[in-house]
């Protein structure tokens, strides 16, 4: 199946946006790693801004860069994926829960830790009343969410924005669960190029293990360690506007082959 | 006319496991005979003074040895509605078909197995590290759940973990749907399972949404909140053609978001409204041809006078419409699944259950509440799921043409 990637954003360690990420992303500038400060964001009111924690800021930040200056942004579809979904507040009920003493929710935490919670406060942000999954799936979750936006295109003829993002889980979780720097990622894709389109993309689930290349850089290696930073291999081949064959695992055993061909 | 790319879809296999049991069929005896199953809750740390619909001996079930790994009170439930009405049986036949690489996962959840995250906090040492049995991957991961149901099950097609709040369940089957029509699939394992833990049960008590001694009782006008329950949802879907002769139909979906606050409904249920909308275009029906709406009812102030207002709106007051959350308690990830469920017993039987522990229904509702049983020609039923983050959801489900 077939889609037209029509915007991108990034938000990670070294890669302050798109347009500060293009070449380190293409490989034409060095790369260093950064640290990762998810602005708060200035599309909500400010009451809803307050409330937000880092992953939805991670979130809304990318699918902000990746929306600006579209005019149907609040008639997009939304896909939200993540692993770790919002693993601050979840790990800040669970401590709260194993307190000592009575046991005290606060219930904006509550109704924050849905892993929705992000694609909330986007279509509050944009007004928004289409349609919006947000789902997971372990490391394999970019592509999972990349599969889910593909088959809306396909299927419905939808133009869809994807938002993935992850961020480290607080302790004791990040033990079991260590996850590398925060990284946010978010394409539009349409059914049909619209002006200012940046590549056609191909999408085919193959039930056979990814092919694993080796890290050929220190910004290839930052994917291994973050569920989100796994659509790296596509960016970086869209930055660098070459037609690439991308195999992205879904697990251990399957996995999403991409075509990019760029504009 | 409907949305032929996508809809409709068989219902080739169905189950579910609720505080009434396993399988359909205590479910169905409990819905035809008026027997709620909530109970007061017993759960281990969990608040007092509420009422649960826990589903009985889910802690005896054990998973296959090699997957072990996996166990956790949430795939313990999924594997009881694997057992359950031949459900795991018709899938293998699907595989055998289509081949296993042919047969997605998608399957619904709010908190998959953080219940035994939170066993596991108890066990932390001096240290706070948690347990070194503790299987992240296999149980509080979203993913544990889809993973867990395709390896059970022996499929290679794609599986993923939807996560809408409260209507995850219902929501998967939109993503089957799109998964069958852009050919990635020939059929999905779909719906959605979710279990009590002290997460929910604290965190609904903190927003002061829970029913206080007694069970809930959904549409009432002295209604004071929610019955948690922990449920499993499952159905096979595949093209109608793909399916068993006389198989009911899932007709159409439609979904739509609030954009209007993270945990109260938009007070005059818009967004339901254009999920509902959306479900019926997709089936390509009108309002006049549904002939029961269950409702997503999950018996709080606010959901279910916005919810009156929607359906009013759209099918006036002459469409019964009732919440079968007096059963079941609100299985939040599975009741969008468990409720298609319920949706096709409905159909088979006549049956329109009204909601359950009702002596008045809120005077101020104008839509067609049902509080008694009547039995009656079933065509189509509507089966309405919101949740939290402003995510509403609508399946439409009729008999086979």
């Amino acid at each position: 199946m077939n889609c037209w990637i029509c915007g991108v954003a990034v938000l990670g360690s070294g890669l302050p946006g798109w347009a500060a990420s293009e070449a380190a992303l293409a490989g034409t500038a060095p790369w260093s790693p950064g640290d990762v400060v998810p602005p708060p964001p200035p599309l909500l009111p400010p009451t809803e801004r307050r409330r937000t924690s880092p992953a939805v800021r991670l979130a809304l930040a990318v699918a902000a860069e990746a929306t600006a200056g579209i005019a149907d942004r609040a008639a997009l579809e939304t896909v939200f994926a993540s692993s770790n979904g919002d693993g601050a507040v979840v790990g800040g009920i669970l401590e709260a829960l194993h307190a000592p003493g009575s046991i005290a929710l606060s219930p904006t935490q509550f109704h924050n830790s849905v892993h929705n919670s992000a694609a909330g406060y986007w279509h509050i942000a944009v007004g928004s009343v289409a349609p919006s999954v947000s789902l997971g799936g372990h490391d394999g979750s970019f592509a999972a969410g990349l599969l889910t936006a593909g088959i809306a295109v396909a299927a419905r003829g939808a133009a869809v924005l994807l938002c993935a993002y992850d961020l480290p889980l607080p302790a004791p979780l990040a033990a079991v669960r260590p996850t590398g720097p925060g990284f946010g990622t978010a394409l539009v894709l349409r059914p049909a190029p619209t002006e200012g389109a940046l590549a056609r993309l191909s999408l085919r689930h193959v039930a056979e293990p990814a092919p694993a290349p080796a890290p050929a850089d220190a910004l290839d290696a930052l994917a291994e360690g973050n569920p989100a930073a796994r659509a790296l291999p596509l960016l970086r081949a869209l930055a660098a506007r070459r037609p690439a064959r991308i195999g992205l695992a879904l697990s251990a055993d399957m996995h999403l082959a991409l075509d990019l061909a760029p504009c | 006319m409907p949305d032929t790319r996508l809809w409709p879809l068989s219902l080739a296999a169905a189950t579910t496991v609720t505080a009434l049991g396993a399988g359909i069929a205590p479910l169905r005896r409990a819905l035809h005979a008026r027997e709620g199953g909530l109970r007061p809750s017993a759960f281990p740390g969990g608040p007092e003074d509420i009422w649960v619909g826990q589903v009985p001996e889910v802690e005896a079930v054990e998973l296959p040895p090699e997957l072990a790994g996996f166990a956790c009170r949430n795939n313990r439930l999924a594997e009881m509605a694997l057992r359950s009405d031949g459900f795991a049986e018709a899938v293998s036949v699907a595989a055998a078909r289509h081949g296993p690489d042919r047969v997605a996962v998608v399957l619904g959840t709010s908190t998959a197995g953080i219940e035994e995250t939170e066993q596991a906090y108890r066990q932390r040492d001096a240290a706070g590290a948690l347990p070194a049995s503790f299987n992240y991957a296999g149980s509080h991961d979203l993913q544990s759940l889809p993973a867990y149901v395709r390896a059970r099950l022996g499929l290679r097609g794609p599986a993923f973990a939807i996560s809408t709040a409260c209507t995850s369940g219902a929501r998967s089957m939109l993503e089957a749907a799109a998964l069958i029509a852009s050919g990635v699939a020939d059929a999905v394992v779909a719906g959605g399972v979710d279990s009590l833990c002290r997460l929910t049960l604290h965190g609904f008590t903190a927003l002061e949404l829970l029913s206080r001694g007694g069970p809930t009782r959904p549409c009432a006008a002295d209604r004071d909140g929610i019955s948690i329950g922990e449920a499993a949802g499952l159905v096979l879907l595949m093209r109608p053609e793909d399916g068993p002769p006389g198989a009911p139909l899932l007709l159409g979906a439609g979904a739509s978001s609030d954009g209007h606050h993270m945990s109260s409904p938009h007070p005059e249920g818009l967004g339901a409204v254009s999920a509902m909308r959306a479900a019926l275009a997709a089936a390509g029906l009108t309002p006049g041809e549904v002939d029961y709406v269950n409702l997503h009812g999950t018996g709080t102030r606010a959901n279910d006078a916005m919810e009156d207002r929607a359906v009013h709106h759209l099918f006036g007051d002459g469409t019964p419409c009732s919440s079968t959350k007096g059963w079941t308690g609100h299985a939040l990830g599975a009741s969008g699944a468990v409720e298609a469920v319920i949706a096709m017993l409905c159909l088979e039987d006549g049956l329109v259950p009204g909601c359950l522990g009702v002596s008045m229904p809120d005077p101020e509702f104008r839509s067609a509440v049902a509080t008694a049983n009547a039995v009656r020609l079933l065509r189509r039923v509507a089966s309405n799921s919101f949740g939290f983050g402003g995510s509403n959801c609508c399946l439409v489900i009729g008999r086979a043409a």
